[in-house]
This record gives structure tokens, sequence and C-alpha cells, in this order.
């Protein structure tokens, strides 16, 4: 039975009538179109349907879309403004820190919520806040590093 | 003046901003019109013969649209790249020979609804003994799993060159050791997905994650019964491959025969877990090596076995047990080689290429070992493998032609590393530290069956960008990048003017595929090809409009000019306008085809030079072990690889540092754990089975060393996989040279270790 509800999405507020078992990344994906959240392993555990849920990054694959209610969601759809990319998106973009871009946008928005936070993190910090976004290309070297280079613009 | 303008230089992907963006659209991002969902029934048995299968239920549940099995196939098996012999129906026939062998699919308008149909489903099974262990499988009387491999041997390779026991006589240190490696997923974050769409006219029209979309283009025509050019391959973005999107699988041709079935698109995604627990992964491996040194430090001989078990299918199997034998002749001088490779079929799941494939079982076996006859010899780790270490111009044993080699000078530089030791002050009881060298050489652009030829073409657009054409995939490993780089340089432009398109069948030229460390190599030098071709049509326009020859012009920075005379010019774009507007203007359309001049080399004898260059390298690392604990944590790594020249150092150095990664995993943490009585993995998550996240990574210092190699384009090596072959050794010798002991047993666990050490101790 489909339930009507609100979601607040890069500040804008939608209207749905969905399931209410639907995880919050199948919702972004299939009503919103908002594809940049990926499913990687469906368990929570790879980090590639990272969002922001009120600043802090969440696994969306793992949330029901009715728990996110009434609550600002981010997703990489909500990170440039006005065409212009934000620091972290134009720092992954020119340290190489981006292969084959699976990750990328849970890995952003991991980063995000670190920056908002903490705006001059340690090595240490950068790679405690990614350690739930898995990468099987980088060797995150260039992640950690493009951070660092964001933080420090 | 600097010699190039856009190769060398550290400039951002071509495909970055849409990746940064979210707007990269990945197969499972893909939506059409009217699209069903489709879901695959698996085996719950390790073996057993199909008996029955009824449909009827799953049919008649509201909102399915097909069934299918295999008596809706025909019958084609796919697998065998090599003798195109496949032994693997996409959908089970007679029987089933692994838990989740696909047995069933149903196309549904929705997931929810797909998966219910799964469970009406009735197979009737007859079980089957089923035989996990690759020894056992070998043994006689042991459940076969295909009537025509006898003993489960599904190939063999047995190489003799020169004289291993003369060898062995001659050697002053001579080791028998066993070395065992793990099942290791490939571990793309994006799991397998496929979207196909049938038309009224006959033809199919597919988007998948395939890394090798060519494969899919030449098996699906034959596994539908379709002509070849009614079968249209789209290549959209791909979330990682490292070997495990090469083949065409079951969902594959599923979602193509469902939207045969259908007449409507239909969409099949595998979860994360389906992929873990019944898609490809990395052989694991039996490796019996014997090594004999002279006192000098020279290597004299080498004779291995390697039991290879390749699960219930042979892939790409032939190929796998040719390099493990072939590859002990590199990196170093091996006078004598000796060499018995079994790919065996047991109940497991499927084994295929992964990233080094086949080559970092065999490199942590051989570097692991010669550490342990070093020290036996008491020469130093780094001196051994440099004594031996080959040289531009050496002949291997079995054929291997060395042109461009900086695995001398890699080592050097490796063995800077040294002065860590300084660094380590003291420690306390409990902490010891380590240090430990790999090295490696890996092939660049092998020929691994009949075409090898990869083409390009070089559009030129009325603006002055240029679109380039290749059927090379760009899984990840920044190879579009790569080539749209090179376009640029031999037409003087900009990179910001390359329009890179991704493969689609119907339009870019034919490709064998994106395997083998092949791409920067092959068709890098097709797209130099045609770049110049398109270059060379431009010329003869620019020549006449500038009052000179053809070959007096050059392009660069976005200028026309007479060679010696540069005032003598004209913009880039006013030139393609004057070509192609003027009253009898032309179509400016760069052809280029390229494949180095190889044998196929014999996979049954060893015998062959299969690649028409080799890359090499050398890393180091430095460990930490906790003697309480037995956690070991890699601390530093220095790593050296010879990619002849780098196109991008900044994507070299990615490659570089994801190899690592990977190598680590397989070093430390990563196993599939297999339960005893179904050969299925009892950890088929991320969860349990660990992948290095940030915080296991060491610092990397990369570096890639230039030998500007003769054919390659620019003097471009590859730089995908070589290093993932030694990272294992250089860790596991790090290990060894920290504790005394060498576990011969991936991964090397905190539990291996302590047990090792209470075994030294108790001696």
């Amino acid at each position: 039975m489909k339930r009507k509800m609100k979601l607040t999405v890069n500040g804008e507020e939608h209207s749905l009538e969905i399931e209410p078992h639907r995880t919050l990344l199948s919702v972004l994906r299939e009503e919103l179109e908002l594809k940049g959240a990926k499913e990687g392993c469906g368990q929570g555990y790879c980090g590639a349907c990272t969002v922001l849920l009120e600043g802090q990054p969440i696994c969306s694959c793992c949330l029901l879309a009715m728990d996110a209610r009434g609550r600002e969601i981010v997703t990489v759809e909500g990170l440039s403004v006005n065409g212009e990319l934000h620091p972290l998106q134009q720092s992954f973009i020119e340290q190489g820190a981006i292969q084959c871009g699976y990750c990328t946008p849970g890995m952003l928005l991991s980063a995000k919520a670190l920056l908002d936070e903490n705006p001059s993190p340690s090595e240490e910090d950068i790679r405690s806040a990614i350690s739930g976004n898995l990468c099987r290309c980088t060797g995150y070297v260039k992640i950690v590093k493009a951070i660092r280079a964001a933080a420090e613009i | 003046m600097e010699e190039f303008t856009v190769v060398g230089k550290r400039l951002p992907r071509v495909d970055a901003v849409v990746k940064a963006t979210g707007e990269a659209m990945y197969a499972a991002d893909m939506e059409l019109p009217g699209m069903l969902h489709g879901k695959m029934l698996r085996s719950p048995h390790p073996h057993a013969r199909i008996l029955n299968i009824d449909t009827g239920r799953a049919e008649r549940l509201q909102g399915v649209k097909a069934v299918v099995t295999a008596k809706d196939t025909l019958g084609y098996r796919y697998g065998d790249l090599i003798l195109g012999k496949g032994d693997e129906p996409f959908l089970a026939t007679e029987k089933v020979r692994f838990v989740g062998d696909e047995v069933a699919a149903v196309a549904a308008v929705d997931e929810d609804t797909a998966e219910e149909a799964l469970q009406l489903i009735d197979v009737e099974y007859e079980l089957l003994p089923a035989v996990f262990d690759p020894l056992e499988a070998m043994e006689e009387g042991a459940p076969l799993l295909h009537e025509h491999a006898a003993n489960n041997i599904a190939c063999k390779s047995t190489m003799r060159f020169g004289d291993v026991e003369a060898g062995f006589r001659r050697s002053d240190c001579v080791r028998e050791d066993r070395f065992e490696t793990q099942p290791v997923c490939h571990a793309f974050l994006e799991p397998h997905a496929a979207l196909a769409t049938y038309d009224s006219t006959g033809k199919i029209t597919f988007w998948g994650s395939k890394q090798s979309p060519y494969f899919t283009y030449r098996n699906m025509p034959r596994a539908l019964g379709l002509e070849l050019s009614k079968v249209r391959i789209v290549q959209p973005f791909i979330g990682g491959g490292f070997g495990g999107k090469n083949e065409m699988f079951s969902l594959d041709f599923t979602a193509a025969l469902l939207s045969m079935k259908t007449g409507k698109p239909v969409k099949i995604v595998y979860g994360q877990e389906e992929v873990l627990s019944a898609g490809r992964q990395r052989n694991p491996t039996i490796m019996d090596i014997k090594t004999g040194v002279g006192k000098d430090g020279t290597i004299m001989a080498i004779k291995c076995r390697i039991v290879a078990n390749g699960g219930a299918y042979i892939s790409i199997g032939r190929m796998t047990r040719y390099l493990m034998g072939s590859v002990l002749a590199l990196p170093y001088r091996v006078p004598n080689l000796e060499y018995d490779g079994y790919r065996v079929y047991t109940n497991n799941q499927v084994c295929c290429a992964q990233r080094g494939h086949g080559v970092p079982q065999v490199r942590y076996a051989a570097e692991s070992q010669l550490d342990m006859i070093a020290r036996e010899l008491d020469i130093d780790p780094l001196d051994i493998r440099l004594k031996n270490a080959l040289q531009p111009g050496d002949n291997t044993v079995n054929g291997f032609r060395i042109t461009s080699c900086g695995l001398t000078e890699c080592l050097q530089k490796a063995g800077e590393i040294k002065k860590w030791r300084e660094e380590w002050g003291e420690l306390p009881p409990n902490k010891k530290r380590g240090i430990g060298f790999g090295a490696y050489g890996f092939v660049s652009g092998p020929r691994v069956a009949g075409h090898n030829t990869a083409g390009a073409m070089v559009k030129v657009h009325e603006d002055g960008a240029i679109s380039v054409l290749t059927g090379a995939t760009d899984s990840g490993q920044g190879s579009d990048s790569c080539l749209s780089q090179i376009a640029a340089e031999v037409l003087g432009l900009g990179l910001d003017k390359v329009r890179l398109v991704m493969p689609d069948s119907e339009v870019t030229p034919l490709d064998p595929g994106t395997f083998g460390s092949r791409v920067t190599f092959v068709s890098g030098n097709a797209v130099w090809i045609a770049a110049d071709d398109a270059r060379k049509q431009l010329a003869e326009v620019g020549a006449e409009l500038l009052g000179a020859h053809p070959e007096e012009l050059v392009f660069r920075n976005e200028q026309v000019f007479v060679r010696d005379d540069p005032e003598k010019n004209m913009p880039f774009t006013k030139l393609v306008k004057s070509a192609c507007y003027s009253g009898t203007g032309r179509t400016i359309m760069g052809r280029g085809y390229f494949a180095p001049e190889l044998e196929v080399p014999n996979y049954e004898t060893g015998e062959g030079n299969m690649s028409a260059t080799y890359s090499f390298g050398a890393q180091a690392a430095e460990v930490e072990v906790d003697t309480d604990t037995g956690k070991i944590t890699v601390t530093r790594m220095k790593v050296l690889h010879d990619c002849g020249r780098a196109i991008n150092p900044m994507h070299v150095e990615g490659q570089l540092e994801g190899s690592v990664c990977g190598g680590l995993g397989q070093a430390l943490l990563e196993d599939k754990i297999k339960g005893k009585d179904t050969g299925q993995a009892s950890n088929p998550s991320f969860m349990e089975y660990k992948l290095p996240s940030a915080v296991d990574m060491p610092d990397i210092e990369s570096e890639a060393v230039e030998t500007i190699d003769p054919v390659g384009p620019f003097g471009a090596k590859e730089s995908g996989e070589g290093v993932q072959v030694s990272t294992v050794p250089a860790i596991t010798n790090a290990v060894y040279d920290a504790l005394g002991v060498m576990v011969k047993t991936l991964p090397v666990t905190p539990e291996k270790i302590l047990k090792a050490l209470e075994k030294e101790n108790e001696e």
C-alpha cells in the first residue's frame, strides 16, 4: 500500500506516494531520478550510496525513505551551485582522485560532512572520515590528497 | 621548447567532471519506457542433475511477463576464449555445477514481483556427489564435473626449457616449498548490470557493465541466433572491472533473451551478494616450487607445479595456466625452467582473469622463496634481484624478447628505502619491523588468440575539435584520457578539444577487448596512426594555403606552421574550416589500426613471444608486526614502475596506488571462506569479506621509470596490472624480514603469524 510523504532533497520539497518499505536510495534513484547515489552492496558496507541527512553521511540503502521525512537530504547532485562545481568536486578532478567514479558521489559527500564539521582535518581525520567508503581503484591516496587540498582552499 | 604539449602532462581525466557531478550513467542507472526487471534463479546445490523445471506457478503470478530456462535457449556455451569451445551454458542444461549456477530467469513489471516469481519455480534435482578440493578432484574416482574432462583436468601445460636437473646440480642452494593462495574477488563496486531491448526488425540493443564489450558483441549473436550486425552493444560508464567484466555472463544473454520473449526492454542487475557468492574470482592455487641458486646468487633453475582450482567452468583458464608458467621466466634470467600447470574443475565459483591474471600468485611464491634462499646464502635480497635482473636485449628461455627494460633502475631506486631502517629507533619488545622487496615483469599488449588488431578513427569537427573513436573500454583505469592525450598531441590540440566516443559496436571500430594491459600499447598506437592520418589530410590543404609541402607543416598549440618558416602559419580551426567548408570541401576522418607482430604462443608447451613488450618494476614494503596480537601494519611502500613513458604521470600513479591497494588486500585481508559441504562463499558481503579501506593503506611513494619503448605510442607501455603482481611478496618478504618466519599461505592473518611464532618458539 502506497503512502503519501514529503521529502526535501537538495533544498527542494517533493510530494511522493510510495510503499513504506522503500529505501531512501531507491526513492532517490527511481522516483526522483537522482542517479548519483549508487547501490554498491545494498547492505551499508561500501558507502557508494552515501548521502547527507541533516549534514551527516548515511548509507541511503539502509534507511527507509519514510524515516527521512522532514529532514534535509543532500545528494551529489546538490553539491554544485548554479553550475559552479563544489571545491571538493574541483579538487577530486584536479588531483586525479576519480577513476571508475562509482564510489565518487559517496566519497564526496563523506568528505563534505567532514570539512563542514572540521575545516582543517589531519590526514588521520580524513582517512577515518572516508573509511566507510570503499574504493577498489585508487588506493585512496589521491582521494585523501584531494580532500586535504580542498580543505586548504 | 618542450618536446610535447599534452603527452606527459598531469591533466585531469576526460570523464572526471561527469563522474564528480553524478551525471555519468552506468548500466544500472539506465531506464527505458516499458522496461521490465529480470531476476535469476540460482542453484542451491553444488552438483546436481536437473530432472524437471516447472515454471507454471511463476508464469501465472500477476506482473510476470516471461520465465525462461535452458529449453528456451539454443544451447550455446560460453567461456574458453582461446579455443572457442565454451563449457558454460547461460542457463543450466542437464546439470548444475556450483551453488549459484543460473537455472532460470524471470522478467516482471518490477523487481519485487520478479523476486517473488523465483520462489514459485519448482526445480526437481537429483543430488550428485560434489568435490571442492582440486587435489581430490584430480584423484581417480572423484566426482566428474564434465564428461569430457578426465580427472577433472580442464587443461594442462607442460613446459620444458633447458635442463633443470643439471641446473639444480650446479646450485649451492636448492629449496622446495609449497605456497598456497586464496580465492579473491574482483570487488568492483558496481555489480553486473545489463539492459537489452529487442525491436521488430530483429535487432538487439544492449547496454551492460562490460569491460570488453566486443566479447559480448561476438557471443550474443551466436547465443541468440542473430546476425552479428543485428546486435548493437553500447557501452555506458563502467564501475571497475579488474578482469571480472570481460566475459559475457548469464545476465547479459538472459536480459536479451527475455527482451526477445516479451518485446519489452529488460534490465537485470545483480546484487553484490550474487556477485560475491556466484560471480568470478581469482584462481586459488597450490604451488610447489623448487629453485636452485649458485652461491653468488645466480638463479640456475626453477621447477614448478601449480594446481589451480578453477571452479565449475573453464572461462579463460587456458590463458591462466599458461601465464602462471610462462611468467616464471620474468623478471629474472632463468636458464632452466620446468612447469606443470593444471586448471582443475571443482564445484566452486568460477575463476577468471583478475588484475595481474595468474601472475600475482606465482610471483608471491617465487619472490618469497627467493628471499628464503638469499638468507640461506647470506645474500642481500636486493642484491640477488639485481644480480639476476633481465636486461634490454635479453631473450628468455621460453622465447620472450625483452626490448625496453628498466628493472635494474627500478630495483636500485626501491633499494633507497633501506635508509628507513635508520629511522626506526628503539622499538617496544612486542613490535618488530621489516622491509621487503618484490619485482616483476608483465605483458603489455599480448596476443591472446587470432584477432589482435585495435582500430581507431579520428573525426575532425568543423570547429577544430576532434572525436576519437575506438573499441577500447575505460573501466576506470583512465584509458579514455590516455588515448585522448595521444590524439591531441599528434594534432597539436589541447585536451579540451577531444570528444572521446565510448564503444558502440554500430559505430566504433572493431577491437578484441580490454584485457592483458593492451589499451595504451595497442589501441594507443591505433589512435596515433588515425590522428596522424587526419593530420596528413589536413596538411595537404594547409600546404596549399601556406605555400609549402605537406610534410613541412607542424601542428602545435592549435596552430599550423611551416617548420623552417614559422611566420607562415594559420590557426588549426581556420585550416579545418577551409578544408571542410570550401566549395569542394572534404570530410576529414583519420583512420588507423595496429597490431604488434606476434605469434600466438603455444599454451601447452609455453613457447613463444607473447607480447611485443614487457613492463617491469620493483616495490618495497615496510611493515610493523605486533608479536602479541599478530597484527601486521604496512607502514610505507615505495613503488617503481617501468611504463615506457607516462602519457599522464598522475594517472600512472593512480594505477600504481590502486594496484598496491589490491595487492595489500590479497596479502593480508581478503579471503572467500568456502562452506565445507557446499563450496559456497560464506562471507559474501563487504562486511565479512575485507577490502582495504582508507585506514588500512600505507603511505605510498610511487614513481614511473621511463625507458621509452621503441614500439609503444610515444614510448609508452602498460601501467595497470604489473604492479599488483608483486605487492604481495614485497609485504610477505617484509614480514619475513621482521620475524624470520615465512607464512606460505595467503592471506597472512594475525592467527597465522601467532601460530608461526609459536612454532618457532617451540623449535
